[in-house]
């Protein structure tokens, strides 16, 4: 299962963070910052997953930000290789060419996004349009 | 897309995260919070009622800093009070709220309870979706029972919306795992199970991880999930990349779902049904074709997707291990991928392959890409795609390329990444004890692996390498050597000097015999080093002095000049100081005699599984380690201690450590096995003292107790005799009934024994006797186990050792008497002790007399003691043999016989077995370089009788012919007979 999603920034700043799996506040901080570390010192050549503690984790860079899932051993690193673009493919399809800002201003709606994809540390929905779905809602009653 | 503006609309917020990134300072960031919290408290608090816009935007900002890191203590109650709003947006907010920052021991469960459930009867999917959203975020028992009951049936409910199905299904999930009490499948099973047919993808996606986790915990309920997962996949897999519209991802019809299908059938054997299997065999063949066909993108999007479920199609394989013909095309594909310029590929493939090399069908498969895998160990760019490659050469290593392998490892380590050096070294020395056919070689890569990677060489690495030597004479003149010449080296690592230490202290009198590692250059050696080494080093080497002053009396001045210096006597760490002083003592007061039992060899160690690779597996984690893994190691580890016919013995000395008055502590097993022992460790036996420095890792205090110098302090009942002549039979009191004659197969047994002194005397259903003995001189030692295999108490148990006619007078042996009570499954011991008066031919008797069962059990055996096993070698020159071959010319004096091989006329056996008989071997001697030539001295109380043997083969006949000369013509033809059945 998925154990965490964070979005992090090269200066190491946390643009979102979902667990889920009980963490503590204080850890919270320490676990961000090793895993930040642990994505900046690598450069492109090197493999997108990394043994970190007892489980694994998936990333990927977008410019200067990076999108990292802790993952358990029982899942297909390829898949949340794959998740983690197919999330930020929605992103952009929603925000329509997304940015850092974008995430940072619009949180309450990247978190409805990522909650529609990911429940509990499962795949829920892989389909955008039904992604974006209750987005769509709330805007078409906003608008009207 | 609507146009979204920053900040949805909420001017305050974007002015907030906007300050907030324009902070310079981690304090001015810091301030901004503080005087944000301290307005939002103040609004909440104040007279007016807010609105649900800004209790919304407010929330808002709270989540916004507690992603900063900053605990929020407060806002928890505005939370709750939105979920009763019946704007979506603001519920929504007061969920995420919720769900982020409530914990599932909150005192606002309650409440929250409350909202939930007038949301899920709200008949409003969007709002059964928060709700349930919620219920798995939070998890809490409260909310599990509140709706455990309630959630299955909104699950498989026909008129339940899909999306409402979706998270009904990880809500359900999630309480099942936090309150599996709670969430009684029983009747909705059937339902859950056929959610694998719902028409919806996004359904089948949610609903398979929730059949997955109930079918790992309940697999035979849930078992006809596998039929039906095999027709989605079969229809996902054939379908065309156009049919499943919504969820094609880049070509590639529903990656996700494909995966969690092939995942789930991993719960599973292969299907019994053979149309199920055949179907989806042919599913894993198409994925595996569809590898080799052209991209339908270049995207590298499409590739992934694609080959995401190709790994996890190969991990299905895998785990079946019946299909030979996909295991290799499984294999042949991860080849390719080993090449691939993808780094994710190669890495994924590597690991992938590590699981397939353990497959019997594919491990020659996986053995052809041997090469690659080195290269890549060698070129590639990321540690961790080499630590990969590491594994796999692990995994594939076997007897065919272990040299290979375990060369290419150690050269890598000469540059390895710190991060990976120990579990390297770890990994070269289970390799090369596992494989090693030849201890020389074994022996090198071991000290090379000290050379290179001294830093990483855990204690047990060299624990176990000293374990090997002493329990393999054949390796220990080599071992000795080969540590003596690393020692040179004007830096070595101090891992190198524990082991020459411990070596030449029990092997150096291997290679005295050159002057060049002369008994006082060894000394010399090793306490050049001693001043650079640290305080259990040292110790280390203060009981190799100690072993040194028995081996070469002549080293004894020099030594204890060395023990009597105030560096030592007065050392300021306390242990080292009592060694010293102890050691002083007891080679000054102590007779040969005495030193020599007290340190005399290490007697070989009882076989157990490699620590080496206990440490691996926790290293790595349980299951990084394959059973089978496990299981090669215990066996083939088994032959590398001596083979199988001393598993027996040395289980028996395992469980008699404790009373054995040799210090036989189990170098390994020391720290799991020992009882923990607060107290510090003392004046232990020199092996204890190895492992003193294990630290406070609790040294057993039964080995403690066991040390030599109590020994000595208090002779106890069992080296008394050794020291003491001893009087009168001490047999135990007489049994009733007349011992049984000897076995008919008594006088083989006996053979068994003439050229080793351990392993299993006999065996029947009921009884293992296990023996070990040790001689020097005219006195011997003898350590009877006697095992019982069943589980009933054997009662009245009591042994008589007896000389029958012309031996009593030839032989004094004493016994003690043993319990009378053997309860099942335990094993006791009985202590020997022999002295040969004068030579003789016939063999001591023991009778065992025992009730199992009511049933009296009678059985006499003749016990191993044979005259050769008074030996002592003689080594001399050509010369000197001849000389004395001629003088022994009395035709009496000589025996001889031609005889007809009875085992393979293999050089080494011959040499193992001569030197097991006790006399020495001497090379150069005969002309013939074929024959073989010994000299010995059997050593009576009453005399000593010079031995001189040739044995002759003729390989061509398969004949040998052998020639005793001996200063007494009885033990010439004693030592033919004994000699003629061993070859």
């Amino acid at each position: 299962m998925i154990k965490f999603v964070l979005m992090v920034n090269q200066q190491g700043q946390t643009r979102l963070s979902r667990y889920y799996e009980p963490v503590e506040l204080s850890r919270r901080a320490a676990l961000e910052a090793a895993v930040v570390r642990c994505c900046l010192s690598r450069n492109k050549e090197q493999c997108s997953f990394v043994e970190y503690k007892d489980f694994r984790l998936v990333y990927r860079q977008y410019a200067a930000l990076y999108v990292v899932m802790g993952v358990t051993h029982s899942e297909n690193e390829l898949s949340i290789y794959e998740l983690i673009q197919n999330f930020v493919e929605v992103l952009d399809k929603y925000f329509s060419r997304v940015s850092e800002l974008d995430i940072m201003f619009n949180l309450d709606s990247v978190h409805i996004i990522l909650d529609e994809m990911i429940q509990n540390g499962h795949v829920v929905e892989t389909n955008k349009s039904r992604v974006l779905a209750p987005l769509t809602a709330i805007n078409k009653m906003v608008d009207g | 897309m609507p146009a979204v503006s920053k900040g949805d609309g909420m001017r305050g917020l974007a002015v907030f995260i906007s300050d907030i990134r324009n902070c310079k300072s981690k304090e001015a960031e810091i301030k901004r919070i503080n005087k944000e919290l301290a307005n939002i408290r103040s609004k909440f608090k104040g007279d007016k009622a807010l609105d649900g816009y800004s209790k919304k935007k407010y929330v808002c900002k709270l989540l916004f800093i507690f992603l900063l890191g900053h605990d929020i203590d407060f806002g928890h109650m505005e939370a709750v009070n939105l979920l009763s709003s019946n704007k979506y947006t603001e519920k929504q907010i007061g969920y995420l709220f919720i769900s982020v920052l409530v914990n599932s021991n909150s005192e606002l469960i309650r409440l929250i309870n409350n909202a939930i459930k007038n949301d899920l009867s709200s008949r409003n999917p969007t709002f059964m979706c928060l709700a349930l959203h919620c219920i798995a975020n939070v998890g809490s028992r409260e909310m599990a029972e509140a709706f455990a009951s309630e959630i299955p049936r909104i699950l498989v409910a026909g008129d339940t919306m899909d999306s409402v199905k979706q998270s009904a299904a990880l809500c359900l999930l999630r309480l099942y795992k936090t309150s599996p009490d709670l969430v009684l499948m029983g009747e909705w099973t059937s339902r859950v199970v056929h959610l694998l047919n719902d028409q919806h993808m996004g359904v089948v996606t949610a609903a398979i991880s929730l059949i997955t986790c109930l079918s790992q915990k309940n697999p035979d309920e849930f078992k006809t999930c596998v039929s039906l997962a095999v027709s989605r996949l079969s229809r996902i897999v054939s379908s065309a990349s156009t049919d499943l519209q919504d969820y094609t991802y880049y070509f590639v019809p529903a990656p996700w779902l494909s995966c969690k299908l092939l995942r789930l059938l991993q719960c599973y054997p292969p299907p019994e049904d053979g149309a199920v299997k055949g179907r989806l065999v042919e599913c894993l063949e198409t994925i595996l074709n569809k590898a080799q066909e052209p991209p339908k993108s270049k995207k590298v999007q499409h590739s992934n997707a694609k080959n995401a479920i190709l790994f996890e199609a190969i991990s299905l394989i895998i785990h079946y291990d019946s299909e030979p013909n996909l295991l290799v095309r499984a294999c042949n594909q991860l080849g390719q991928f080993l090449q691939h310029r993808e780094t994710n590929l190669r890495y994924l493939a590597l690991e992938s392959m590590c699981t397939l090399a353990s497959s019997e069908f594919s491990h020659e498969a996986v053995k052809t890409h041997i090469e690659t895998v080195i290269n890549a160990l060698k070129t590639e760019r990321d540690v961790s795609v080499r630590q990969r490659a590491a594994d796999l050469l692990y995994a594939m290593c076997d007897r065919s390329n272990a040299k290979q392998i375990v060369a290419e490892m150690l050269s890598y380590l000469e540059t390895a990444d710190y991060s990976i050096r120990e579990e390297m070294v770890l990994k070269v020395a289970i390799l090369a004890e596992k494989y090693a056919v030849d201890y020389s070689w074994y022996v090198d890569t071991i000290l090379n692996l000290i050379r290179i990677a001294g830093d990483y060489v855990s204690e047990e690495v060299w624990y176990r390498v000293i374990q090997i030597v002493i329990n393999r004479d054949d390796v220990q003149g080599y071992a000795a050597k080969t540590v003596f010449e690393a020692l040179q080296a004007p830096a070595c690592h101090e891992n190198m000097v524990k082991v020459g230490g411990y070596i030449l202290g029990e092997f150096g009198n291997l290679i005295a015999g050159d002057p060049r590692s002369s008994p006082l250059v060894q000394f010399n050696l090793l306490h050049s080093k001693f001043h650079l080494c640290s305080v259990p080093t040292r110790a280390l080497l203060l009981s190799a002095y100690i072993k040194f002053i028995n081996l070469f009396p002549e080293t004894k001045a020099t030594i204890q000049e060395v023990l009597r210096c105030d560096s030592q006597i007065r050392n300021s760490d306390v242990e080292l100081q009592q060694r010293a002083v102890e050691y002083l003592k007891l080679s000054s007061i102590a007779s040969t005699d005495v030193l020599a039992t007290v340190l005399e060899e290490m007697p070989p160690f009882p076989e157990r599984e490699s620590s080496i690779l206990a440490k691996l597996k926790k290293k790595k984690g349980p299951g990084a380690v394959s059973v089978t893994e496990l299981e090669d190691g215990k066996r083939e580890g088994g032959e590398l201690n001596g083979g199988s016919d001393r598993g027996p013995d040395a289980a028996a000395m395992a469980a008699s450590n404790a009373s054995t008055p040799s210090p036989s502590a189990d170098l390994l097993g020391i720290r799991s096995t020992a009882p923990v022992n607060t107290a510090p460790p003392s004046t232990g036996s020199l092996l204890v003292d190895v492992f003193s420095e294990a630290g406070p890792a609790a040294p057993s205090a039964a080995v403690n107790d066991d040390g030599f110098l109590r020994d000595l302090e208090q002779p106890t009942e069992t080296s008394d005799p050794l020291l003491v002549e001893g009087s009168g039979d001490s047999d135990s009191a007489p049994p009733s009934e007349d011992p049984a004659p000897p076995l008919s197969e008594a006088d083989e047994l006996l053979e068994k024994f003439v050229c080793k002194n351990n392993g299993v005397l006999f065996e029947n259903q009921l009884l293992q006797i296990g023996i070990k003995s040790e001689y020097r001189q005219n006195l011997g030692r003898m350590y009877l186990f006697y095992g019982n295999k069943t589980s009933v108490q054997f009662a009245s148990f009591s042994t008589t050792v007896s000389c029958p006619g012309e031996l009593q007078s030839e032989l004094n042996v004493q016994s003690k008497p043993v319990e009378p009570l053997v309860e099942g499954g335990a094993q006791i011991q009985q202590v020997l002790n022999i002295e040969c008066l004068t030579d003789f031919s016939d063999a001591p008797l023991l009778n065992i007399k025992f009730r199992y069962g009511g049933a009296l059990q009678n059985l006499t055996l003749k016990l191993p003691v044979t005259i050769n096993k008074f030996f002592q070698p003689t080594e001399m020159a050509s010369q000197d043999f001849f000389q004395r071959w001629k003088q022994l010319s009395q035709p009496q004096q000589e025996a001889q016989k031609i005889f007809k091989a009875n085992h393979g006329m293999d050089t080494e056996v011959i040499k193992a077995k001569l030197l097991g008989l006790g006399m020495a071997l001497l090379d150069n001697v005969d002309p013939n370089p074929e024959n073989y030539v010994c000299a010995g001295v059997i050593q009576t109380k009453g005399q000593q009788v010079g031995c001189l043997l040739r044995l002759e083969p003729n390989a061509q006949a398969q004949m040998y012919r052998l020639t005793l000369r001996c200063s007494k013509d009885s033990v010439s033809r004693r030592l033919c007979e004994l000699l003629a059945q061993q070859f």
